[in-house]
């Protein structure tokens, strides 16, 4: 087994290099406080590879697999079929994926996931970006955000994961933020009892991506969640839940002023972008009835 | 990277485990990044835990029985400040490092 260096009190090791603030740690730690040592992990390259290890060192106490960029879920599918064949029913397997790894370039092999009813929980923190190479848009940036391959903003909208993951008509998905981590622990302990796959989609703030200090990760996921731009809901045997209704939504300006990557845009992209999400919300509520 | 594999293929042969494999469990020394330190004023602290909920490295522990009810670990703490941006008292100052010695 492990050999163990450190001491640390959850499944995590204290000393992982990611950077200041950074939201996916907090997300990685409430997970895996939930989830138990009976788990295992998958994950892709990016920024949460660190927890992985480098050479023979590792940050976790469970075991982890680092696979490739495109196939997080297929590598879980092979790991939880390879378990039930060996006659084991109860080890978690969990895939943790960025976005990049989700929604662009992991997106056929979690679809396949999810079409076959493998029971895999998938993960994605999403932090709206591929922060790990130096930010560079992906198709989960919101619009109108500057990174480096869309210098002046981008011109759509951001893909719907649980959209698509709905479609697929799958037991269990739910969008959860690190500014509610009751709600993001509730929604991991439910996953952790469904029988197939079952997706989460977490909101992770990046302080060096999205440009604001270190110390507002928390305080930017709050404002996103009563702003409407990140809306929090659960998808269940068929039926919508929105956990999170705010009665007047503040204006998103409020959000975007916050971080350096909205500083380009203008006063109609915002409006266009307040009306977008808006409709979003209305529809959302819509489908819940 | 290609000997670095193959170096950790070989040395494992004995043990039956196939491709580099990670058995040390190990911390970075992520407490030298810091450049501000929080600084906790108990007599203000109504022992609520919500630093404790949003330190991202989990570092936080709250004691209520003692007078010092917050503490710390500053082996590993990187400085973020998250737990005095949400102390709903504002109790958590930011000092910076130089100045604490």
């Amino acid at each position: 087994m492990f050999n163990l260096k450190s001491e640390a009190r959850g499944f995590i090791a204290h000393g992982v290099s990611a950077c200041a603030g950074c939201g996916m740690e907090l997300i990685i730690r409430n997970v895996l406080d939930v989830l138990g040592s009976d788990t295992t992990i998958v994950i892709p390259p990016g920024c949460s590879a660190l927890f992985c290890g480098f050479g023979n060192e590792t940050g976790m106490k469970i075991s982890a697999f680092q696979g490739n960029l495109e196939n997080s879920a297929a590598y879980a599918t092979g790991i939880s079929r390879g378990y039930r064949a060996q006659g084991n029913d109860h080890t978690k397997v969990v895939a943790f994926a960025g976005d990049g790894g989700t929604l662009d370039i992991g997106l056929q092999a979690l679809s396949g996931m999810m079409e076959r009813g493998e029971d895999v929980l998938y993960i994605c923190y999403d932090n709206e970006a591929y922060m790990n190479t130096g930010i560079q848009g992906s198709s989960s940036t919101p619009y109108g955000t500057s990174t480096t391959t869309t210098p002046g903003g981008k011109t759509v909208q951001k893909k719907d994961l649980l959209g698509i993951a709905i479609a697929h008509q799958i037991p269990y998905c739910a969008s959860a933020t690190v500014s509610h981590i009751p709600d993001l622990r509730k929604k991991v302990e439910k996953a952790k009892h469904v029988k197939g796959p079952s997706l989460l989609h977490i909101h992770c703030p990046c302080p060096t991506g999205w440009g604001f200090d270190t110390a507002k990760s928390v305080e930017v996921c709050r404002k996103g969640v009563q702003s409407g731009a990140w809306l929090l809901y659960e998808y269940e045997n068929g039926k919508i839940r929105v956990n999170v209704k705010p009665k007047e939504l503040l204006p998103v300006k409020e959000y975007l002023m916050l971080q350096r990557r909205f500083r380009k845009m203008s006063d109609e992209q915002v409006g266009a972008l307040e009306r977008a999400i808006r409709e979003q919300y209305e529809k959302l509520l819509e489908k819940e009835e | 990277m290609l000997n670095q594999q193959e170096q950790h293929t070989k040395k494992l042969q004995k043990c039956r485990v196939l491709g580099p494999c990670a058995v040390e469990f190990a911390a970075a020394n992520t407490g030298s990044w810091r450049l501000e330190r929080p600084i906790v004023r108990f007599n203000e602290c109504i022992k609520c835990g919500t630093c404790q909920r949003f330190c991202p490295a989990d570092l936080i522990t709250i004691d209520k029985g003692k007078k010092e009810c917050v503490d710390i670990d500053m082996n590993y703490c990187k400085g973020c400040g998250i737990c005095a941006n949400e102390c709903p008292k504002k109790c958590i100052d930011m000092v910076d490092e130089r100045s604490v010695g």
